[in-house]
């Protein structure tokens, strides 16, 4: 592994200068893989050697339908196909054909009808991918074809959910908006997002003896694809291993829905004996898995004169698609962040989960936070517009009390830092400075105006589904003194397998080059969570710690035993033990501990404290604890055409204590662009018949390297450490810098804004250059 | 004339590969993973838009090995026959130290999840082999083919600076040091032969004359004709298409020709954007960052001036521009020459005016005259390496103030590029200058196009757009500063970089 030199100065940047006691913990190290990945050394499931007789899959599906009863699927001619071995489908699966994460209702392969246009319907194996490829193309599924249900209004009209409405309410909002000096509202639409992981879904799954299975596979949540590949197969969850090294990116799109495919390459594997591999087409990934929650958002709030909020009455609409997958917790926590950092006195936030015939819509970094906090950013642009006010005076009016106030489920937030935050931003951007600028050009300009705007983002830390706040780790130190370390977590690229290492390696005060690495897998840490809600260190790095710390504790029993000393005197660090005037090498003491007959492996387990969550009734306090950022965009928009260029960029974002400066910037700006593009240039489109017809890069456009801004300037905050006791301080980081894109619509709007004062620009997201033209047309229209 | 060649080859890593048999649609990236399981390289999309698969593949100029990106997805195993491979996994010194953009990227953070990274670093070796000026332009231009969901860019973007600002003598570059070894094995390859492997039913052919390819052309006119393969690739990883007989045009030496005249260009067919864009670039600044945002380098690389317009693509950008400055094709069947418009090419969505055994020789493109000002537009969701929802092409030649003469043609408003004949007719007499006179022009774009509603944008925007364009040419025209008329390619900067 490479320590790498600190040339940003990020260790001081991240407040650690009390932190000079710890050795690794807090070091902007560099990724575990970095020099792997710059080599192509670095392996993904469809880059392991496969072994002798592998077979290639391929899923089919109904080309022509959405929505109807199957008639007929004659698969004839896929199984006469050069090179094919096998074609499974709802008939060939022995336990049971279901891969939902939840509640159900997610087959394998269809079965009586087509729910989305995409599903799978059967899988095809044959030797080559092109010949799986090929032959999956020539099946004849017949289908009595139905309207599809494809928009949120489609599925408003015909009334159909996957689950129940769900209601938070705080004080009485319809009298506190009769009350209110002014009221305002409408109708604000949010688009939805594809992940466009680089590596798309891939499996590998190998038989072994008694009919075990074993699946390399690309997922967040190796534990879900045990257990439903156990469930399919019919066989008991410890009869199938799933392993995951890395993933060449996730961002919530492998946390249920790259179960599927895990599935399917088993199903193969055990039907034919032979290991079975599935990799998706990008347009076949782009179809067939989930996406971002699109939403509409129907509101209405009141105001006072100066622009502080009296009540906010809002429902959303998330369009789920075809069944529930994982929309209960994206759908709550739209709901759990519908105040962003703003104080609601009154509050009804309504939520609806809606059915539709497309793909089910799954978990997407921020897992329903940023469609929540993109609507509170809304409502205080208008209110600004609407009062004449600058959009940042009024949401600093409307902030959260440093502590005291109660979110509208009833949670108090009491660790608010976001005054401090906003007021270092407001200054490091040269905010109000800039706003006069902005006001100068867009008074001389007709064609291009700018737009400025300074955003907050306070986001709830933990896993709203209680239970998932758990994990597991496994460390051992051999008699050599290395050190493998083992845990639930999986690593998408954003560096939580080093964090942990780091973690471990503190504990026991040597070099992170001598903590081991190794792949995630069922067979080392069982029943584990999804690395998912920006959770992973959080829980991975306590469990590490803990059994870390377990072994050290023995391990210091035995060097107290030899030095003389009391076990609480003993000291680990640079590599050493210490003890009154003596030290022995790290390893060495690993041998003595050995040699005496004391265990050196030790399974760590943590759960979240404090956290409780009654969802009935809607009480409880379900985050451990809240992070928190802010970002200044400044961008000018050609009213002409609506194309839209970012100029400039302040981020600034609280991680608590880092553990590891470098990643986290690399989180917070990665994050950052994810979500620009999310409120931009990404736009899925899907047309009547239910069919998405923006399902490749050619069509679908994520941020490239000139849409970032050259004058893009990120800052880790000095909070002095997260409140809550986390591990050594330090905060999550992978979802909450994602919403600090909102900073960006919110720009586009301020821009648009400047084109007839006082009037509401009808803008919804994302921004594209047709969004921002439609909206800038009504701002001129009469 | 000697017998054909009948097997491929190419130098990868100091030694020579042959490849005998193969399947005519093989891919590049194919035969890197599955055939010689070199895993570095990944498949990202399988459409060249991603760039994930990105390679690079050399040929000596003038004494000097010369790298450009390519999308080995969509590239085929025989277009390097006679290049150079490079992939990720040879960028490393023997001895494991590696190169000054690994480096780089390491230090800087420039990988996350990684799986983007090989296709990154191996476009940004290209760039640090080049003996261009590199600053963050050149950066985001080069990268603009490469897809990264993580990082966000900026630390990859300044990997590139600072690797590259340390260029020179001293910096350890495996593949700079093994360039005279490369130039030799090359040479020893190149015998200038006619390439067929296959048979007569299904076949690879690269032939390296005109007259080869005209007679091969002529035996088999059912033959898929392939120049850069950044649109037949996709026919094959996409469409799955069946192409059992493949005539490549890259070896045929002659056909990229640029004939630079003083008042005309004659870019050879297989010339490719990137070969043709400082010629095309002198013409006008917009044409210089019209061809910028034509695909990313790795398309730029191996797509082909006469490609974009043979395959009569309704959405390519290159033929808008080329009508409104009045280019005309020339097409060869045998030893037999014609020429015509440009826009009498195209008769209607996917027919083109290409008989059989016909093949794109040329395209005469006339350079501007005293008083006339060019203007093209793209408009795209994404700046960069987007298709374009509305591409607009103007040239105006102004007498006294007034419009004397109007060409302009437009890409996504119909379905071949079609000139605006009621605009051209009514702009004639109109005065940049001032807006009154617009009127008639701008009612009659209205009726010039019909356009449609897709994925990239609506037909009511597309109406919108072209209007506004027009306004936006002829605000220009006038002489506004594009500073104050457009948020990206202003011709201020170009200008003042020639200058």
């Amino acid at each position: 592994m490479t320590v790498s030199p600190d040339p940003a100065g990020l260790a001081d940047a991240a407040g650690l200068a009390d932190a000079a006691a710890l050795a690794v913990v807090g070091r902007p190290l560099v990724h575990d893989s970095a020099v792997k990945h710059v080599q192509g050394a670095a392996a993904y499931i469809d880059d392991i050697a496969e072994p002798a007789r592998t077979l290639q899959v391929v899923p089919g599906h109904a080309p022509s339908a959405a929505r109807g009863r199957i008639l007929s699927i004659d698969l004839d001619r896929v199984r006469a196909a050069p090179g094919v071995v096998a074609v499974l489908t709802a008939a060939d699966v022995p336990g049971i054909n279901d891969c939902s994460p939840s509640v159900g209702g997610d087959p394998v392969f269809a079965e009586g009808r087509i729910l989305f246009h995409g599903q799978v319907v059967f899988a095809v194996a044959a030797e080559t991918r092109d010949q799986a490829r090929r032959a999956a193309r020539l099946a004849a599924i017949e289908v009595e074809a139905e309207t599809p249900a494809v928009t949120v209004d489609d599925a408003l009209d015909r009334n159909t959910e996957v689950l129940p409405p769900y209601e938070f309410r705080k004080g009485e909002v319809v009298a506190a908006l009769d009350a209110s000096p002014a009221r305002i509202g409408g109708t604000f639409r949010i688009g939805g997002q594809e992940h466009f992981y680089l590596e798309g879904q891939a499996a590998l799954a190998v038989p072994g003896e008694d009919g075990d299975m074993l699946v390399h596979t690309s997922t967040q949540h190796p534990t879900e694809v045990q257990h439903i590949t156990a469930k399919v197969l019919g066989l008991p969850d410890a009869a199938v291993v799933a392993e995951c090294r890395r993933m060449g990116g996730g961002f919530g799109g492998k946390e249920s829905q790259a179960t599927q495919w895990a599935v399917i390459a088993a199903l193969v594997a055990r039907a034919t004996g032979r290991p079975a591999k599935i990799r998706l087409d990008r347009d076949d990934d782009m179809i067939m898995t989930g996406k971002r929650h699109d939403f509409r958002v129907d509101w209405e709030a009141g105001h006072d004169a100066d622009g502080r909020l009296t009540g906010v009455d809002v429902a959303f609409y998330g369009r789920c698609g075809y069944s529930a997958d994982l929309s209960l917790g994206v759908n709550d926590r739209t709901m759990f962040h519908a105040d962003n950092a703003y104080n609601y006195p009154a509050a009804r936030i309504h939520s609806r989960r809606l059915l539709t015939d497309t793909v089910s819509n799954t978990a997407f970094r921020g897992f329903g936070g940023p469609q929540g906090t993109v609507f509170a950013e809304r409502v205080m642009d208008e209110i600004a517009v609407r009062l004449g006010l600058d959009p940042l005076t009024v949401r600093k009016r409307n902030f959260y009390a440093p502590a005291g106030d109660t979110t509208p489920y009833g949670m108090p937030v009491e660790d608010n830092i976001i005054h401090d935050l906003v007021a270092e931003l407001e200054r490091t951007s040269d905010y109000w400075v800039r706003r006069e600028a902005v006001k100068a050009f867009n008074a001389s300009n007709r064609i291009l105006k700018k737009g400025l705007a300074l955003t907050p983002v306070k986001f709830g830390i933990s896993f709203t589904l209680i239970h998932l706040n758990q994990a597991g780790a496994l460390v051992h130190v051999y008699s050599d003194g290395s050190i493998m370390v083992n845990h639930g977590g999986t690593e998408m690229g954003q560096g939580l397998y080093l964090k942990v290492a780091q973690v471990v390696a503190e504990e026991f005060g040597v070099g992170i080059e001598r903590v081991k690495i190794t792949a995630t897998t069922t067979a080392k840490v069982p029943n584990t969570s999804p690395t998912a809600a920006s959770s992973g260190s959080d829980l991975n790095g306590m469990a590490a710690r803990i059994a870390a710390g377990a072994i050290r504790a023995r391990m210091a029993a035995v060097a107290a035993a030899e030095f003389g000393v009391p076990a609480e005197e003993v000291r680990f660090r640079d590599g050493r033990v210490f003890g009154g005037n003596a030290s022995i090498g790290f390893g060495d003491l690993a041998k003595k501990a050995y040699l005496a007959r004391v265990q050196l492996s030790e399974a760590g387990f943590y759960k979240t404290p404090e956290i409780h969550w009654d969802r009935p009734s809607a009480t409880g306090r379900p985050f451990f604890y809240f992070a928190y950022g802010a970002s200044c965009t400044e961008v000018t928009v050609d009213t002409l055409t609506g194309e839209m260029r970012v100029d400039r960029v302040d981020l600034l974002h609280d991680v608590g204590r880092s553990l590891n400066p470098a990643l986290d910037i690399g989180q917070i700006e990665g994050a950052f662009v994810q979500g620009m593009g999310w409120l931009t240039t990404e736009e899925l489109v899907f047309d009547r018949a239910g069919r998405l017809r923006t399902h490749a890069p050619s069509t679908y456009k994520i941020p490239t390297a000139s849409d970032v801004p050259a004058d893009f300037r990120t800052a880790l905050f000095e909070s002095g450490g997260c409140r809550a006791d986390t591990i050594y301080r330090s905060k999550a980081v992978g979802e909450p810098p994602l919403m600090l894109a909102n900073s960006v619509l919110s720009a586009v709007f301020d821009a648009l804004a400047a084109l007839r004062p006082g009037r509401v620009p009808p803008l919804n997201a994302p921004a594209t250059p047709e969004a921002i033209l439609t909206a800038a047309k009504a701002m001129r229209s009469d | 004339m000697s017998a054909p060649r009948t097997a491929v080859r190419y130098l990868s890593a100091g030694r020579v590969i042959e490849v005998a048999d193969f399947p005519p649609m093989t891919t590049l990236l194919d035969h890197i993973r599955l055939e010689r399981r070199r895993t570095g390289t990944k498949e990202g999309c399988g459409e060249g838009d991603c760039g994930a698969c990105t390679v690079a593949v050399g040929r000596p100029v003038d004494g000097r090995m010369v790298y450009q990106p390519v999308n080995a997805c969509i590239a085929l195993l025989g277009q390097i026959d006679g290049c150079e491979l490079v992939t990720v996994e040879d960028l490393a010194a023997r001895e494991g130290r590696l190169h000054p953009i690994q480096a780089a990227m390491v230090e800087k953070h420039g990988s996350q999840c990684g799986f983007c990274t090989p296709g990154i670093v191996m476009s940004l070796f290209v760039l640090y082999h080049g003996d261009g000026p590199v600053d963050r332009k050149a950066v985001t231009d080069q990268l603009a083919g490469n897809l990264c969901r993580c990082t966000g860019y900026r630390p990859i973007v300044d990997a590139a600076l600072e690797a590259c600002a340390g260029r020179g003598p001293g910096s350890v570059d495996a593949i700079a040091a093994a360039e005279a070894e490369t130039i030799a094995g090359l040479a020893a390859i190149d015998d200038g032969r006619d390439l067929m492997v296959g048979t007569a039913e299904s076949f690879f052919a690269a032939p390296a004359s005109i007259a080869s390819l005209a007679a091969l052309v002529a035996a088999h006119p059912d033959a898929t004709l392939v120049a850069g393969a950044t649109d037949v690739g996709l026919w094959i990883t996409k469409q799955l298409r069946h192409l059992p007989k493949i005539i490549a045009l890259g070896r045929v030496a002659g056909l990229d020709a640029i004939a630079d005249h003083p008042d005309r260009l004659e870019i050879g067919a297989t010339a490719t954007f990137a070969a043709a864009e400082a010629a095309i670039g002198a013409i006008d600044p917009d044409l210089a960052e019209l061809w910028r945002r034509i695909g990313s380098k790795q398309v730029r690389a191996s797509g082909t001036v006469g490609g974009n317009i043979a395959n009569g693509s309704p959405i390519g950008d290159s033929p808008p521009a080329l009508i409104a400055l009045g280019a005309e094709l020339e097409l060869q069947c045998g030893p037999d020459l014609r020429r015509l418009p440009l826009e009498d090419y195209f008769l209607a969505y996917g027919r083109q005016d290409r008989r059989p055994g016909e093949f794109v020789r040329r395209v005469i493109v006339p350079k501007l005259g005293p008083g006339q000002v060019f203007r093209a537009y793209k408009i795209s969701k994404r700046f960069d390496q987007d298709i374009s929802a509305v591409m607009g092409a103007f040239r105006l030649t102004l007498d006294g103030g007034r419009i004397a003469a109007a060409r302009i043609a437009f890409g996504g408003m119909a379905g071949t590029p079609k000139r605006a004949a009621a605009t051209e007719a009514a702009l004639v007499g109109a005065d940049p200058a001032d807006p009154a006179t617009w009127a008639p022009a701008l009612a009659a774009i209205r009726t010039d196009y019909v356009p449609l509603s897709d994925m990239r944008a609506s037909a009511a925007y597309r109406s919108e757009v072209a209007a506004a364009l027009l306004e936006k040419a002829l605000i220009e025209s006038a002489g506004a500063a594009t500073d104050l008329t457009r948020i990206t390619g202003q011709r201020e900067a170009r200008l003042d970089r020639v200058a």
